[in-house]
C-alpha cells in the first residue's frame, strides 16, 4: 500500500519494535518453564516409594497435554479422547501378549502410530462436524472401539483385561524394578520429547492457524485457510501423542483392561486440562497432577465417599477459577505488574 | 482483458422463497461499485454467494475469467477473492499483530508449517506492521482485538482483508456500527484502496456511495432493479421511489 511508505513518525516506529519485538521472542524458552520439570526430578528423590503413583501422573499429564492440542488450541470439543489412549494401550498390549513384541520403545512408536492412523481415519470423517453433533460422535467412536475389543474378548481379554504383561529391559538395559524408579524416569523422558514436540507445534504458523479456527472458523474459511485439513493434521497428532501416553500406561502398569476406553477416561483428562487451564501447554501439568493427588488423598482419606471430595472440589474450580489454576496465576501475576506500572 | 468479476445469472432460494433472482453483475479491473437496496433486498446473501459461503442452485461466478462457481470459500480466498463481514469475524482472543499475521501466513503457504516458530519469519512480521502502519492502527498492535473500541475492530476487519492482497474485495457495510465521529477514519481508508484492486460495497449511507462509487447497482427483492451510474440512479425516479424515498428515516440503519 502506498500509505505505509509516507508513514515514518517515531512514535509509530517505537510501537512497531515494540511488536516486532514481542513476536520476534514470544518462543524462547522462560525461565518459569523449568518449574513443572524441576518438581518433575525433586518428586523423585523426595518420594522414592510413590514412583508408580508419580508415573501415572505424567502419563495423565502426556494425555492432557495431547487434549490440550486439539481442545485448548483448535477449540475440538471432543468426549471420546480415550479411543486414542486406548489403542496405543492396547497396540502395546497385545503386541506383548500375543506376539511376543516387549521392546518397550519400539512398542511406543507402534502405538503412535496405531493410534494416530485411527485419529486420521476417525477424524477426516467427524471433524466435519462441531459442537454437540462431534461431542456425541466422539463418544461413540469410543464406545465402539471399546465394545469391538469386548466381541473378540478372545483376543483383548476383555474387560479382565491382559494381565502380567513383560516388557524387555529398556534399550536392553534397565529392568523394570518393584517400586518403578526406572519406568518414572522412562516416562518422564518420553513427556520431555512429546512435550518440546507440542511446544514447537504451538508457536508454529500452523499452531497459529489452529487457534485461528478456535476464535473464528468463518474468518479461517474467509482468508483461504483448508480448515478441515488443519483439524485433522493436529487431531491425528494429538490421537498419536494419546496413544504414546496409553502404551506407556500400559508399560507402567504391565496390564491394561478395556476401561482404558472408558468414557470415564475422556472425562476426567477434559476435567485434568480445563482445572489446569487450556490453551496453555502447562496447564495439563498442573491440572493432572492437582487432580491425581487430590484423588489419591481423598479416597485415602475416606475409601467410600472420595468421589465427594473431587466433585466438590470441581464446583468450587468452576465457580471460582474458569481459566483454570495457571489462570489465576496470570491473573495475579498481571495485577501486580499493573501495580508496579501505575 | 477478462473481468475482474463476473456474476451470470445467478440464483439462490431459501426454502420457498427466493432471494437471489437471476443476479448478472461485472465488476471490471479496478471497479468502485456500490450495492445498494432496501433491507432484505438480497445484499449479504449475494455477498455470501460469491464468496462461496452458500452455493447458487443455478449460475455462475467467474474471477479473472476462471470458473469458481465449484470452488470452495477458501480456494476463492486464495484465487484473490477477499471480503469484510457485516459484522465483524475476527480473532478476538489474539492480538491485532497475529490477526494479519495469521491471514499472510495462509496466504504465502506458511501455516503449513509446524516446525519454525511464528516469529522467525521477518518478512511476514514486517508486512503484517507494514498493513498495520498504513492504518493507522500500529500502536494497538499487541493489544487483544477484544479489548478494542469498535471502531478500531472494524479497521482490523478491513486489514485483514487487505492482508490477503485481493484482486477484489467485498466490503459488507465496513462503517456499520461505527459511531459517526468515527466512521469518516473508515470511508477514509476506504477510498484510499489500491486503484488495482476491484471494490464492491454494500453501504446504505447515500453520501458515501455517491463520493465513493463509479458504478451502482439496485437490488430489490433478490433481484437487480436497475444500474448506472451515480447521476443516473440519483435521477432515476423509481429508484427514488422505491429506494431513496426511504431516506426520511435513514438513521434506522439495518442489517
Amino acid at each position: 500500500m502506498a500509505a505505509s511508505e509516507t508513514i515514518g513518525a517515531a512514535g509509530r516506529s517505537e510501537a512497531r519494535e515494540r511488536a516486532a519485538d514481542y513476536l520476534l521472542k514470544r518462543h524462547r524458552f522462560r525461565l518459569a518453564e523449568t518449574l513443572p520439570w524441576l518438581a518433575a526430578i525433586a518428586v523423585y528423590f523426595i518420594f522414592p516409594e510413590r514412583m508408580t503413583f508419580g508415573s501415572q501422573v505424567l502419563v495423565m499429564v502426556m494425555f492432557a497435554l495431547s487434549l490440550d492440542l486439539i481442545l485448548g488450541y483448535a477449540g475440538i470439543v471432543t468426549l471420546g479422547h480415550a479411543a486414542f489412549f486406548g489403542v496405543g494401550a492396547y497396540t502395546v498390549g497385545l503386541a506383548a501378549a500375543r506376539l511376543g513384541w516387549s521392546e518397550p520403545i519400539s512398542g511406543l512408536f507402534a502405538a503412535a502410530i496405531t493410534a494416530g492412523l485411527t485419529g486420521f481415519i476417525t477424524g477426516w470423517f467427524l471433524l466435519r462436524y462441531r459442537g454437540l453433533t462431534l461431542l456425541m460422535l466422539t463418544l461413540a467412536t469410543a464406545i465402539l472401539l471399546q465394545e469391538t475389543g469386548n466381541l473378540r474378548s478372545d483376543i483383548s481379554g476383555g474387560y479382565d483385561g491382559l494381565p502380567g504383561l513383560m516388557f524387555k529391559p529398556l534399550l536392553g538395559v534397565f529392568d523394570y524394578d518393584l517400586y518403578g524408579h526406572t519406568y518414572y524416569l522412562y516416562v518422564l523422558a518420553v513427556l520431555v520429547v512429546v512435550f518440546f514436540f507440542v511446544r514447537r507445534i504451538v508457536y508454529s504458523p500452523f499452531g497459529q492457524a489452529l487457534t485461528g479456527v478456535r476464535e473464528n472458523v468463518r474468518r479461517m474459511h474467509a482468508i483461504g485457510s483448508p480448515v478441515h485439513r488443519r483439524l485433522v493434521t493436529v487431531y491425528t497428532i494429538a490421537a498419536a501423542i494419546a496413544g504414546v501416553a496409553g502404551a506407556l500406561f500400559t508399560q507402567t502398569n504391565a496390564y491394561v483392561t478395556l476401561t482404558v476406553f472408558d468414557f470415564d477416561n475422556s472425562a476426567k483428562v477434559m476435567v485434568m486440562l480445563i482445572l489446569g487451564g487450556t490453551g496453555r501447554l502447562y496447564g495439563a501439568f498442573v491440572g493432572a497432577a492437582v487432580y491425581m493427588v487430590l484423588e489419591d488423598y481423598f479416597s485415602k482419606l475416606s475409601p467410600t465417599f472420595w468421589q465427594f471430595g473431587i466433585g466438590l472440589m470441581l464446583v468450587l474450580a468452576v465457580l471460582f477459577t474458569p481459566r483454570g489454576v495457571l489462570g489465576v496465576f496470570e491473573s495475579i501475576g498481571r495485577y501486580f505488574s499493573e501495580r508496579k506500572k501505575s | 482483458m477478462s473481468a475482474a468479476l463476473q456474476v451470470e445469472a445467478l440464483n439462490r432460494a431459501f426454502g420457498a422463497l427466493p432471494v437471489t433472482r437471476d443476479v448478472n453483475l461485472t465488476l471490471e479491473r479496478g471497479a468502485r461499485h456500490a450495492l445498494i437496496g432496501p433491507n432484505g433486498a438480497g445484499k449479504t446473501t449475494l455477498v455470501n454467494l460469491i464468496t462461496g459461503a452458500l452455493k447458487p442452485h443455478s449460475g455462475r461466478v467467474i474471477l479473472n475469467g476462471d470458473d469458481i462457481t465449484a470452488l470452495s470459500q477458501a480456494d476463492r480466498a486464495r484465487r484473490g477473492l477477499a471480503r469484510t463481514f457485516q459484522i465483524n469475524q475476527l480473532f478476538r482472543g489474539l492480538s491485532v499483530l497475529e490477526n494479519i499475521g495469521m491471514c499472510i501466513s495462509e496466504r504465502d503457504g506458511h501455516a503449513d508449517n509446524l516446525w519454525r516458530p511464528v516469529g522467525s519469519s521477518r518478512a511476514v512480521l514486517d508486512e503484517a506492521l507494514d498493513h498495520l502502519d498504513s492504518l493507522r492502527i500500529v500502536d494497538d498492535a499487541l493489544k487483544l482485538v477484544r479489548e478494542l473500541p469498535y471502531g478500531r475492530q472494524r479497521l482490523v476487519e478491513i486489514a485483514i482483508a487487505l492482508a490477503q492482497k485481493p484482486r477484489v474485495l467485498l466490503l459488507d457495510e465496513p462503517a456499520a456500527g461505527v459511531p459517526s465521529s468515527e466512521s469518516h477514519l473508515i470511508l477514509d481508508v476506504v477510498a484510499a484502496l489500491d486503484p488495482d484492486i476491484a471494490v464492491l460495497i454494500i453501504e446504505h449511507d447515500m453520501d458515501v456511495v455517491f463520493r465513493f462509487a463509479k458504478e451502482i447497482t439496485v437490488l430489490v427483492q433478490g433481484a437487480v432493479f436497475t444500474h448506472g451510474t451515480p447521476d443516473e440512479i440519483m435521477n432515476n425516479e423509481q429508484v427514488k421511489a422505491v429506494y431513496l424515498g426511504q431516506e426520511g428515516h435513514r438513521g434506522g440503519r439495518h442489517g
